[in-house]
């Protein structure tokens, strides 16, 4: 039944880089701004969630909240979104290079208020994955938590693939993304469509390291690390496209379990050497659009 | 008139930092020295040139690991040899991933240049034998010119001889800098920054001389690395994470971008804040990140473009 086991942590992997990859891929659609804060509003997630469901068990809240309270967890410390974007305004008219230099002053930011917060030891919260018990089929099993968090991974893709293509928000914020002068001289506020999608951005972020947490340590590793895997995910797929974010994410996902359990220190090897291929077979990434 | 205010400082500053100044901030001179070095190489590349490299800690690397593999594994001592080990071994493995990532710009080139540093990085845990794996490489002591210089202590090695040594190889290259820049080769890499299809027009091998500046680039920064592995005494892995190449971009937009002097005011400012912010807080980091971000903002010349204005120089 190892393949079984393999497969489902590929499953779970790329559901979780689904989430923060599909925020990458949202603001560079909108903003052109390759955003390398997705790793540490990442990692903020993972640590306000495993503080936030500390803070409800030790005022006699159930085990049981564990999954509300994560995801409420996360939805607030995405809210952080709101501070970085005010200061990332500042340079929109700048020249791309120094929109990502920006985003990497935040990273740096970002990693000492981790550290000030939470201490320099990495933070586990122990067996949880089991509070909903495990299921399985013959030999293979597997704790009931991970099958939530990949299906709450399916539903918010279906959910964001909804606001864009069905709501009269979501045309407004492609619009955007398509012409910002067109949509501005059709009386869009641009401004107020780019934090929304930057603090959506961090909220799928901060919401996937809420949602990991019970299955893995928060560290100050986190953000580079995430960083290096959500890149591959998002070089695979092309930029800007989420249909990208998701296939990139099953291929880096399952490359990541398949050399997790058969070549451990192997996987960025293996995983970057995929990018190198891609990006000579189709420079924009798969579903990438090409730009001038 | 700034250039000859700067160029008296510097001269002043290094003439005398062996003999004024304690040990510990000669050694910390000649990390600038070895930071300024491949910084040279970044900024022909992303200053002068618009290509944002997030992989070239990955060629830093490479310089540091040929002092420690060719030093500790292979006995072979001499410096010189070293450094030109380092320049060809970096300047080679430039040339391949050039030709694959000079045909790119902006975020993709970005991007591609973080693949292959990554892939470096793995490769650096992965060949145990040759790196040392997580632990690293120590680097031993060269010689310099056949000299062992094994009757001093490291320190007044460090401070004496070798400080000599990388200083006149920083002003050797600080100098063909400066004609690289200088040169048609120069202006067409700054034509092909700010306007690729006219430059194109104009008979201009676009690819051809961002593919050099690529090469040349990663040999500066082999230099730079080599230097900085012996004054550190060893080399390890991080030297080539993604986050050390945002590092040494960070170094050079603080002291300016596209300017000659950018690289060496960039790297004195850094070592010297590092110095200081670390001896105060252990949140050095986050002082740096805010930095950045002032720096970006408010002065996108960096320190070098402060000082013109300061000075009351033209802009």
């Amino acid at each position: 039944m190892a393949f079984a086991n393999v497969l489902f942590a590929a499953i779970f992997s790329a559901a979780v880089l689904f989430l923060v990859t599909a925020g990458l891929q949202l603001v560079f659609g909108v903003q052109r701004i390759v955003n390398l804060t997705a790793g540490s509003v990442y990692a903020l997630g993972a640590y306000f969630g495993a503080s936030a469901f500390d803070w409800v068990v030790v005022r006699g809240g159930s085990p049981l909240l564990l999954l509300p309270v994560l995801a409420i967890a996360g939805l607030l410390a995405g809210q952080i979104g709101f501070v970085i974007e005010r200061v990332l305004r500042l340079v929109y008219e700048r020249d791309e290079a120094f929109q990502l230099l920006m985003t990497f002053a935040f990273v740096l930011m970002l990693q000492d208020f981790l550290r000030a917060i939470w201490g320099a030891q990495p933070r586990i919260m122990g067996d949880l994955p089991d509070v909903y018990g495990a299921l399985g089929i013959g030999e293979f099993r597997f704790p009931v938590y991970n099958a939530v968090v990949i299906l709450c991974s399916l539903s918010i893709g279906l959910l964001l693939w909804w606001f864009v293509e069905g709501t009269r928000l979501g045309h407004i914020v492609r619009a955007t993304a398509e012409n910002k002068a067109m949509s501005e001289a059709m009386g869009v506020d641009t401004k107020k469509v780019t934090t929304l999608i930057f603090v959506l951005g961090s909220v799928l972020g901060t919401v996937g390291g809420a949602l990991v947490i019970p299955t893995t340590a928060a560290s100050l590793e986190m953000p580079s690390a995430l960083i290096v895997e959500a890149f591959a995910v998002v070089v695979i797929g092309g930029l800007g496209s989420m249909r990208g974010a998701l296939f990139g994410a099953v291929i880096v996902g399952g490359m990541r379990a398949i050399a997790l359990s058969y070549f451990p220190e192997m996987e960025i090897m293996a995983i970057y050497l995929v990018v190198v291929a891609v990006l000579f077979a189709r420079p924009y990434g798969l579903f990438g659009k090409a730009v001038s | 008139m700034k250039n000859i205010l700067l160029i008296g400082l510097f001269v002043a500053t290094v003439l005398c930092s062996p003999f004024v100044v304690s040990p510990y901030y000669a050694t910390l001179v000649i990390t600038m020295f070895g930071y300024s070095i491949a910084l040279m190489g970044l900024n022909l590349l992303f200053g002068y040139g618009g290509l944002l490299s997030l992989g070239h800690a990955m060629f830093m690397a490479i310089g540091a690991y040929t002092v420690g593999v060719l030093g500790s594994k292979m006995g072979i001592n001499s410096f010189e040899v070293h450094l030109l080990a380092a320049a060809s071994v970096s300047g080679l493995i430039a040339a391949v991933l050039g030709a694959l990532c000079a045909r790119y710009t902006t975020i993709y080139f970005s991007m591609l240049t973080l693949a292959f540093g990554m892939i470096f990085h793995s490769f650096l845990f992965k060949f145990y034998n040759l790196t040392g794996g997580e632990t690293g490489i120590s680097v031993a002591r060269p010689s310099l010119f056949g000299h062992a210089f094994s009757e001093i202590s490291k320190t007044r090695f460090l401070t004496g001889p070798f400080y000599w040594y990388s200083l006149v190889l920083f002003l050797v290259l600080f100098a063909l800098m400066a004609l690289i820049v200088k040169s048609p080769f120069g202006q067409a890499l700054r034509a092909a920054r700010d306007n690729p299809q006219k430059t194109e027009f104009l008979g201009v091998p676009v690819l051809r001389v961002r593919y050099v500046a690529f090469v040349v680039s990663a040999v500066y920064c082999a230099i730079g690395g080599a230097i900085l592995a012996v004054s550190i005494g060893a080399a390890d892995p991080e030297l080539a994470f993604w986050t050390q190449s945002g590092n040494i971009v960070f170094i050079l937009v603080l002291g300016g971008l596209g300017q000659l002097f950018g690289p060496l005011v960039g790297s004195a400012t850094f070592a010297l804040l590092q110095d200081f912010l670390m001896a105060n807080t252990q949140y050095w980091r986050f002082a740096f990140g805010a930095l950045l971000a002032i720096i970006i903002v408010v002065a996108p010349r960096g320190v070098v473009g402060l000082l013109a204005r300061g000075f009351g120089g033209r802009r």
